[in-house]
């Protein structure tokens, strides 16, 4: 099962994980350019390492976290596997899942990526998420997963 | 079927009047504070004592009309799909529970509800905790009828024959009783320091109501210069021997709290095996009847203690999906000996590990990255304390925890350990109070690798469990044996389906 090739994200989740970024990076550029207006030190003294540093982690990370994560769907299971640090390897086999969310925010929606969201009895990994799928594929997969769910009763 | 058909024709229902009582008392154990509160801030004012009455009355008032309006607008009704609890004064909540999802109905009698023959009904759906669907308060009939008739719809939803499961009649056999002489015994194990804590915090808490101030020293000195002048003047001989009645005193203040919460929880502990699971009863002043089905059980601790080890105690519990009181494990036999203990596994279709299973050990990579981490901080915080710390005895006690750390580590390395056969998963886990954990590999639902940047570097993984009701997971594995095992254990679990799992 390890050796099977992973299926890879939709790229447009790259340009996500991007613009979420640069939104978590919007205050503390604003808190940046206070303190430049403000004068305490040089010019660019707070702007240029806060912009260096989130223009890296807007380029760099959202890339390399694309690259590390990865999903199969076999037969009778689906496997996630996230992480660029601490690598996860989750495998939840469908005829365990309790029941099935497929969720899109704003931004995702504007780009036609969605989240799917398995959730299982188990109290350890009670909701697997795999985030970045075309929505399409989404609900195609939904589809396939609800059809091994044969009844969801508990 | 008639029973639950008249059931269902009967329509809506009330809780039994005295629940209001109930309810009310309940309400003004939580009243007392701020009547004392009241007492205590109307000394400050000059009216007299009949204005302090009128506002404990009124505290006393307002919490009897709480509950009458509250059992006023509490209604339950047992319907043909589902049960419904509404309730609420101004915003009313409607909670509907199908059968099916109800894993199982316990009834609950708290002192007060026991004197006046009511019991608290809760459905358990496996939400846990507070999202649980209680009924507070009916008769005891009520609740055990009512467990019956939940139970008979329920089996009923899940397309059991009715009439088949009513000729079986509800025979217990008795698995495990506890009584008081092993209560005693189990009550020395349990011996506890809380009550030492809960005085010392009491004498500060309430120290406003001593005619003295506990706390200063110049006052004691004064008190002592009196009367107990003479404890002074006994010298060292008499102080060693006060030192040790005080000691004494504080052991058996520990061993007494032991024994009475002992006592107070698992008085008459009994376990029965009926035909509708395990059934559980205890407790002295809150007596508590916990039914729980067989299939439900979805796997089995056995633990133990640094020593009542030593003498073959040991406690079972289960993991299932409904809760117990505060934990999430039921414990069916919390003071065993494994003889004892064997035959109730037997019943809830798990076996212990035989001679010949196959133990697998974590990598020592692991528990050595374990070691360093615990031990390294602490043995430069020794090191720097030698040097700049007044007391050698600093230094020394940080190294000797670092050191403890790190055998502690060895020790866990080398009895640690875990064994997959072809039904179930076991786990030893702990050095001086090893925890035994079984797991049935089909009542498994997800299976994950994790590895941190060091588990990368040293070639070990963890392999974690998703199981319903509890936590079962082995830190550093090697990867090699990890992915082994979860390709055995996910073969078995994707070749049964969740529905068709033993019910």
């Amino acid at each position: 099962m390890e050796d099977k090739p992973l299926t890879k994200l939709d790229p447009a989740y790259v340009t996500v994980m991007r613009i979420q970024t640069l939104l978590f990076s919007l205050p503390f550029v604003a808190g940046a350019l206070a303190g430049e207006v403000g004068n305490l030190l040089f010019t660019g003294a707070f702007l240029v390492p806060v912009v260096l540093v989130f223009a890296l982690l807007a380029i760099m990370v959202p890339l390399r976290r694309f690259n590390a994560r990865g999903y199969d769907m076999g037969e009778d299971r689906l496997r996630v596997v996230r992480g660029l640090m601490f690598r996860a390897d989750t495998v939840v086999p469908f005829s365990r899942v309790q029941h099935i969310d497929v969720e899109q925010g704003p931004l995702e929606r504007a780009f036609g990526i969605s989240r799917l969201i398995l959730h299982t009895a188990g109290t350890h990994n009670a909701s697997v998420t795999l985030p970045g799928l075309k929505h399409e594929d989404a609900v195609a997969m939904r589809e396939e997963i609800r059809a091994h769910v044969k009844r969801e009763t508990m | 079927m008639s029973e639950a058909q008249a059931e269902i024709e009967q329509g809506w229902q009330r809780t039994h009047p005295l629940a209001m009582v109930a309810g009310a008392i309940a309400a003004l154990k939580n009243a007392i504070f701020p009547i004392i509160a009241v007492m205590f801030g109307s000394q400050a004012m000059d009216r007299g004592s009949g204005f302090l009455f009128l506002i404990v009355l009124a505290i006393i008032g307002i919490n009897l009309l709480a509950a009458w309006l509250g059992w006023l607008r509490l209604r339950y009704r047992v319907g043909a799909d589902d049960i419904r609890v509404e309730k609420g004064l101004v915003s009313r909540s409607a909670r509907s529970v199908p059968y099916e999802r109800i894993q199982d109905v316990s009834l609950e009698q708290k002192p007060i509800p026991r004197l006046l023959g009511l019991t608290e009904v809760r459905f358990e759906t496996g939400a846990g905790g507070k999202d649980e669907l209680r009924l507070a308060y009916v008769t005891l009939e009520e609740g055990e009828r009512l467990r019956e008739v939940v139970r008979d719809l329920r089996d009923e939803a899940q397309g059991l024959e009715l009439a088949e499961k009513k000729q079986r009649e509800e025979q217990g056999e008795l698995l495990f009783h506890m009584g008081p002489e092993r209560l005693l015994k189990f009550g020395m194990f349990e011996f506890s320091l809380v009550a030492i804590a809960v005085i010392g915090g009491a004498a500060q808490q309430f120290d406003f109501l001593l005619p003295f101030d506990l706390w200063d020293p110049e006052g004691w000195e004064e008190r002592l210069a009196g009367p107990g002048d003479w404890l002074a003047g006994l010298g060292w001989a008499s102080r060693i021997v006060g030192a040790i009645i005080a000691f004494i005193a504080l052991v058996g203040i520990g061993f007494v709290t032991g024994i009475a919460r002992t006592f107070l929880r698992d008085w008459d502990f009994r376990l029965d095996r009926t035909l509708k699971g395990f059934r559980r009863r205890r407790g002295l002043l809150t007596k508590t009847d916990v039914v729980m089905p067989v299939h439900r059980v979805q796997a089995t601790v056995v633990d133990t203690g640094i020593l009542r080890r030593i003498f073959g105690w040991h406690g079972l519990s289960f993991i299932s999906l409904a809760q117990d009181a505060k934990s999430a494990n039921h414990s069916v036999a919390p003071f065993a000996q494994m003889d004892e203990i064997a035959p109730i596994l037997e019943v809830a279709k798990f076996d212990l590990p035989a001679a010949d299973t196959k133990w697998h050990r974590a990598s020592a990579d692991y528990y050595l990255v374990r070691a360093l981490f615990g031990a390294v901080p602490f043995t430069i915080g020794g090191m720097v304390a030698l040097v700049f710390a007044p007391s050698v005895w600093i230094g020394f006690g940080l190294i000797g925890v670092a050191g403890f750390i790190a055998l502690r580590a060895h020790y866990l390395w080398r009895y640690e350990r875990h064994a997959v056969d072809a039904r179930q998963i076991m786990s030893r886990r702990g050095w001086l109070s090893p925890k035994l954990k079984l797991a049935d590999r089909v009542k498994l639902h997800s299976v994950e690798i994790s590895q941190g940047p060091l588990a990368k570097w040293c070639g070990y993984a963890d392999l974690k469990f998703g199981l319903a009701g509890g936590t079962l997971s082995f830190g550093g594995l090697p990867l090699a044996e990890a992915q082994e095992m979860r390709a055995a254990v996910l073969s078995s679990i994707a070749s049964v389906d969740f529905s068709r799992l033993p019910r």
